[in-house]
């Protein structure tokens, strides 16, 4: 057994014994379970896919005479002003006024790490206290006050496997699925993915602390949709969608590697998210956690060309059965490919690694734990309010 | 003697018919075939050569093909991959037929082979990071 503070001590004199949640696996074959539980203090993981749930708030400051920003655009593309007088929510998915689907908020923001400005343009009723009602101007991330990633869904527990059984290509935001089981597309980093390596969310909670988009960040709340009544499998993994975090960090630290936006075609604009999370080994049974592996963990297969809530499935199948290129359904060989970057992964749970070895990253205990049960509920479509 | 590189598309209704024996037997062409992927049913591809003959008699065999309702298109097309800007999220694997993009261990980086390509510009439109251009 070893308490957070141990942890952080041997952290602090450079000591800590760290691997990422791949290499875990090949220390506990050589080692076994007990032993590996008594040397290694922490296990880095991480994943880098889309993650549509983010979004930026701003704060512009204050211009002479000052506005009460009602509607805000940055480089056309529409932020959320309804808070107060310059602040804003810029969210990933928002598309451009003018350029439609080629350009959306993540684009925005991925602007705004590069480092360059963008165009603000605000519109206002005018009060006494705010009289100026229109104003346009270039802002940049060392113009503004704060500017703090706010992503109220990343990092989903396991995700579908994604199909189309229809006779025609569909466009998803699972990429383009190809007709006839043309092919299987998937999107966690498996093995690697930080909630299935916590699979009960008992080190990964509310105030642990994070790699996010190259910065530090934080794990705020729960993520919306926080599914963790999902089936499970008898080693306790979800085997489709399940927990979700949401996240917080400064935007100021971020880096465009671990932020970039993207387009699924027909779809809409996305941000692909960079976050590695630590996870403590306490015990011998959190090592067991961090040490599954593909073989183990299983991902549920859907149609996405029936346009429903509930799609019909073809059962389960393993991310090491995904990683070998191809699954079969129906008897017919499906070629598979990933839609979250592994190789980007792996660099985010080394350079964790990194800032826990050389002592710049301390571990933090949640503050509070993330809810062990609670259910999604769907919308229903109501004629009238009672 | 004239060579020409073509990129025939063929229509599901027409990849049942021995359209490259009249090419042989009533344009007296050679056809060289680099790339091909016909299934009967669906749209075919088909990355041919001709040659053998005059430029007059290869261009008489493309119009015979547009005739017959074959879509021919140039090979001086080629798929441009920004690679420092890539991700290697293998969005563009997930469309490409004769897998030409590819995505595997150990490393998990994207691999392109020209050589595999058929120019058919499905990637272009799959990347998520919108790198993959088309040169002419």
């Amino acid at each position: 057994m070893k308490t957070y503070a141990e942890i952080n001590e041997k952290i602090k004199q450079g000591k800590a014994v760290v691997f990422t949640a791949e290499e875990i696996i090949d220390v506990v074959k050589e080692k076994g379970y007990a032993a590996a539980a008594r040397e290694v203090d922490v296990v880095t993981t991480a994943t880098f896919g889309p993650m549509c749930s983010s979004g930026a708030f701003l704060n512009f400051g204050h211009s002479d005479p000052p506005i009460r920003m009602a509607k805000v655009w940055l480089n056309d593309v529409p932020a959320y002003a309804g808070i107060a007088a310059v602040d804003a929510y810029i969210g990933a998915t928002e598309l451009s006024e003018t350029k439609g689907m080629s350009y959306g908020g993540a684009h925005v923001i991925e602007a705004l790490v590069r480092g360059e400005r963008v165009e603000l343009k605000a519109t206002s009723y005018g009060t006494d206290c705010y009289p100026r009602k229109e104003i346009r101007t270039f802002a940049g991330l060392n113009d503004i006050n704060q500017a703090y990633l706010f992503n109220p869904r990343n990092v989903y527990q396991n995700y579908s496997v994604a199909v189309n059984t229809s006779n025609r290509t569909i466009y998803t935001y699972m990429g383009a699925l190809l007709p006839n089981l043309g092919n299987a597309t998937y999107s966690t980093a498996g093995e690697l993915s930080p909630l299935l390596n916590d699979p009960y969310y008992r080190t990964i909670g509310i105030g642990t602390r994070i790699f996010l988009g190259g910065g530090t960040g934080y794990v705020a709340w729960e993520g919306t949709q926080h599914n963790p009544n999902q089936n499970r499998d008898i080693n306790g993994i979800p085997i489709a969608s399940a927990g979700t975090l949401a996240l917080i960090g400064d935007l100021k630290q971020m880096k465009r590697e671990f932020l970039r936006a993207a387009i699924f075609d027909r779809y809409g604009v996305t941000m692909y998210v960079g976050v590695g999370i630590p996870i403590p080994i306490l015990d011998e049974e959190m090592l067991k956690q961090t040490a599954v592996s593909n073989r183990d963990i299983k991902a549920t297969i859907f149609d996405y060309s029936v346009p429903k809530r509930s799609k019909p499935n073809f059962g389960q199948v393993s991310y090491a059965e995904l990683r070998s290129g191809a699954i079969t359904i129906n008897g017919k060989e499906v070629p598979t490919a990933p839609l979250s970057s592994l190789n980007q992964a792996r660099k985010i749970a080394q350079i964790l690694k990194e800032w826990i070895s050389v002592g710049q990253f301390s571990l933090t205990e949640p503050v509070q734990s993330l809810p062990a049960e609670s259910k999604v509920k769907p919308l229903e479509i109501r004629e009238q309010e009672v | 003697m004239a060579k020409k590189k073509v990129v025939l598309t063929f229509p599901p209704e027409l990849t049942e018919t021995p359209l490259t024996y009249h090419l042989v037997k009533d344009f007296d062409l050679a056809i060289n075939i680099l790339k091909a992927k016909i299934t009967p049913g669906e749209e075919g591809k088909l990355v041919v050569e001709l040659s053998n003959g005059a430029e007059e008699k290869i261009l008489a065999g493309i119009d015979f093909l547009k005739k017959q309702g074959v879509f021919v298109e140039p090979v001086s097309k080629e798929i441009l991959l920004d690679e420092g800007e890539c991700i290697h999220c293998g969005s563009c694997t997930a469309v490409c037929h004769p897998k030409a993009l590819s995505i595997t261990p150990p490393d998990w980086k994207l691999n392109f082979d020209k050589d595999l390509c058929i120019v058919c510009e499905s990637c272009v439109k799959a990347c998520p990071m919108q790198i993959i251009k088309v040169s002419f």
